[in-house]
């Protein structure tokens, strides 16, 4: 079963596995009843893969999730936010929708493998590794880095070998309509007219917040501390020194924002909440080697981990820009830079 | 190969049917508005059809309006009926049932937004309309009252000939719309309609095209039109007469009325057979409609406890077995369905609800198929999990 977005990336990933002569059923998932303007929801999107598919001469269905991605993504993504920390939903939907909901569902009606369009690759050694895509800008293991061995078993990325310019190649030649089509950039459920803020105002209530400095003297305020994320520049102005201010820390209970220079708001060790850390396979061992990624595209970070009560504590070698609560850090091999060994979710 | 349990989303077009619409065209045919031969040919065919169909359903001729299927239908009784009253104030209140079908549900739901009230008629656990719910609502004194002949979703007849006494006997301003799309293959709609003001029927249900309906409008519904342009259908409908659809429709309704009383029979054993087939082989199968309630004959609907619909549907589409799981919206997605929350089915139970609906080309070997290979299915789905 391919998990078809009405995307060029799921298109193709399912146009390869027809040629490669595997017997292929496409499935595209409405998430959203909600307005929406880009990702996988929108009645268009369902078209465009549904149109694919049909080129394709394969069977397509449309599975209604609405309301567990509204359970599993959709509240989490607010409750982060009343916390003050700032949430990835794309890997919130691929850990508990994707790779949960539809892989269960894949396995129930008897297919071998759930096929989506990431730019990820999976290896099999007798034991199964994630790596990442063959195209660097368009990489995408790191959304994908909370899956284990009982995913990674059941899951392939057809387009995990290709650039993003041989996918669209590939979908040209084929003529599929899918072949032009833009990107999708932004969260699916929020829609570029009311934006982030926008959404979440109507969904929680925002607060005021006290804009302070290192040393705790007042230097402004901000309308709503839901929306303040650590490592933020806009808004926060400039220091005495005319230099430009980042935000280094936010503090719900005394609704608090903390700002500093560049270099106050560098930090070096990151905790991931036991809770939260996944591993691909094995766990690393204390005070192992890795490679942090701190952001989707994010430049990959040489580091230590080590355990802590408190749970798994990256530390930088070079202190890195900050890290917020709520933010995925995925932790690559540092002998095989390309394999995600496992991830967390930062406190 | 398919065995084909969805007739109540649409029908395979008749062999009749399409014969009599090749007949039609196979001399020229013109515009019926036009004068020429042709086009007089065209007007024949035009009225001889609307005669056929005012038979079928016990009316004069003068109240038959086609259109273009059971939604324009809908929509145009609502709105015809209404929009005059918007516009001087006077339409104050409507009312419908909580399961009619959405071409009237979502017309009545979109003239709230005119601020017209719209009361919603609850049902009992069977899916019939209350109708000490409709005598309570009749006090608001609304336009019309919205009461399907039989459900969509669950095959149960409505107490419609009690509906328009009831409503007759305390508001006479009132009119009383009924969509029977789904009814007319089965039932005589003559006997059972014919005091209703309004009644919406579609071709492609009972073995017709799709693309041709018909509003029946009696005497004391007072309709304006939805589009205006060439004044057609006596100002009621204007645009070209598909003059080869009511050909069509005209033929299946003709078709279905000489066949009823044996095919419904016929149709009804072969339901009852499927039904207890599953009902026996199936663990945790329960029946939405109780036995004993009236049900068209084609429908069975059952709910699977630890089934999903859309798992269940995909999996008997891949055996060829097609069934459906309720309605979909725009992108093709199960919608929870409002007949079944009406009906206060809980919500574990509705997950799994499946709607065999059957016609009358199907065969005993249909029914011997969808026995050997629904419980299988259902097995596997649920040993799976």
């Amino acid at each position: 079963m391919v998990a078809m977005s009405g995307g060029v990336d799921s298109s193709v990933a399912a146009a390869l596995l027809v040629e490669q002569g595997h017997d292929v059923v496409g499935a595209t998932l409405k998430l959203w009843g909600g307005p929406s303007d880009s990702g996988c929801c929108s009645v268009a999107d369902v078209d465009d893969a549904r149109r694919v598919a049909q080129q394709l001469g394969i069977d397509h269905h449309v599975f209604n999730l609405t309301e567990e991605f509204d359970q599993h993504v959709v509240a989490p993504y607010v409750a982060a936010h009343q916390r003050g920390h700032t949430p990835n939903p794309c890997i919130e939907c691929n850990r508990s929708i994707k790779f949960d909901r539809l892989l269960e569902r894949t396995e129930r009606l008897g297919f071998d493998v759930l096929a989506t369009g990431h730019h990820a690759r999976v290896t099999n050694d007798g034991i199964f590794q994630l790596r990442r895509g063959a195209d660097p800008d368009k990489d995408q293991s790191y959304v994908l880095s909370m899956l284990g061995q009982d995913e990674l078993a059941r899951v392939t990325f057809p387009v995990g070998e290709m650039t993003k310019a041989e996918v669209r190649l590939h979908a040209t030649r084929l003529g599929l309509r899918t072949a032009d089509k833009p990107d999708s950039q932004d969260v699916c459920f929020i829609n570029s007219i009311e934006g982030r803020e926008g959404f979440l105002a109507r969904k929680l209530e925002f607060h005021a917040g006290d804009v302070v400095n290192g040393e705790g003297e007042s230097v402004g305020s901000v309308e709503a501390i839901e929306l303040v994320t650590v490592g933020q520049r806009r808004g926060m102005g400039h220091g005495t020194d005319g230099q430009r201010r980042y935000v280094v820390a936010v503090d719900m209970p005394t609704r608090r924002v903390t700002v500093g220079s560049a270099a106050e708001a560098l930090t070096s060790a990151v905790t991931l909440s036991d809770a939260t850390v996944t591993w691909v396979d094995r766990p690393l061992s204390d005070g192992a080697r890795a490679v942090a990624q701190v952001s989707a595209h994010g430049r990959p970070a040489p580091c230590s981990v080590r355990s802590s009560g408190d749970g798994l504590v990256v530390e930088f070698d070079v202190p890195q820009r900050p890290v917020a609560a709520g933010q995925t850090i995925a932790l690559y091999d540092v002998a095989e830079p390309d394999a995600v060994v496992g991830a967390g979710i930062a406190a | 190969m398919i065995t084909y349990l969805d007739h109540a989303a649409t029908t395979p077009l008749r062999p009749e049917v399409a014969q009599a619409m090749a007949d039609a065209q196979a001399e020229p045919l013109g515009n019926p508005t036009g004068s020429h031969r042709p086009a007089q040919r065209a007007r024949r065919l035009l009225e001889e059809s609307r005669d056929e169909v005012a038979d079928f359903l016990g009316r004069s001729p003068r109240e038959i309006v086609f259109t273009s299927g059971g939604t324009e239908s809908a929509n145009l009784a609502v709105f015809g009926l209404l929009s005059e009253g918007i516009d001087d104030g006077r339409a104050q209140s409507v009312v419908c049932s909580a399961i009619e079908h959405p071409a009237v549900l979502e017309s009545c739901r979109a003239v709230a937004k005119s601020g017209v009230d719209v009361l919603e008629l609850a049902v009992d656990a069977s899916g019939v309309v209350q109708l000490d719910a409709l005598e309570k609502s009749m006090e608001q004194r609304p336009v019309f009252v919205a009461v399907m002949t039989a459900n969509n979703e669950t095959g149960v007849v409505q107490p419609l000939v009690d509906v328009v006494t009831l409503v007759r006997s305390t508001n006479d301003m009132t009119c009383v719309v009924t969509d029977a799309v789904q009814a007319t293959p089965f039932l005589d709609l003559s006997e059972l309609t014919s005091a209703s003001d309004l009644v919406a029927l579609s071709a492609h249900k009972v073995g017709g095209p799709v693309g041709v309906g018909v509003l029946a409008a009696g005497p004391r519904a007072n309709l304006r039109a939805l589009h205006y342009g060439g004044g057609q259908e006596q100002d009621r409908r204007s645009g070209t007469q598909n003059a080869v659809g009511a050909v069509g429709l005209a033929t299946a309704l003709r078709l279905a009325a000489q066949e009823r009383q044996v095919m419904t029979v016929r149709v009804a054993g072969l339901r009852d057979r499927l039904a207890d087939g599953l009902l026996g082989a199936i663990e945790s199968v329960h029946r939405t409609v109780p036995v004993g309630v009236p049900v068209l004959p084609g429908h069975l609907h059952v709910c699977l406890s630890g089934i999903e619909r859309e798992e269940l549907l995909v999996a008997l589409g891949e055996h060829g077995v097609c069934a459906s799981g309720g309605s979909s919206c725009a992108s093709g997605a199960l919608q929870p369905s409002h007949v079944l929350s009406a009906m206060g089915v809980p919500a574990d139970l509705s997950q799994g609800a499946i709607r065999f609906t059957l016609g009358r080309d199907t065969s005993e070997a249909d029914i011997d198929r969808a026995l050997a290979i629904v419980p299988e299915v259902v097995g596997r789905l649920r040993h799976r999990s």
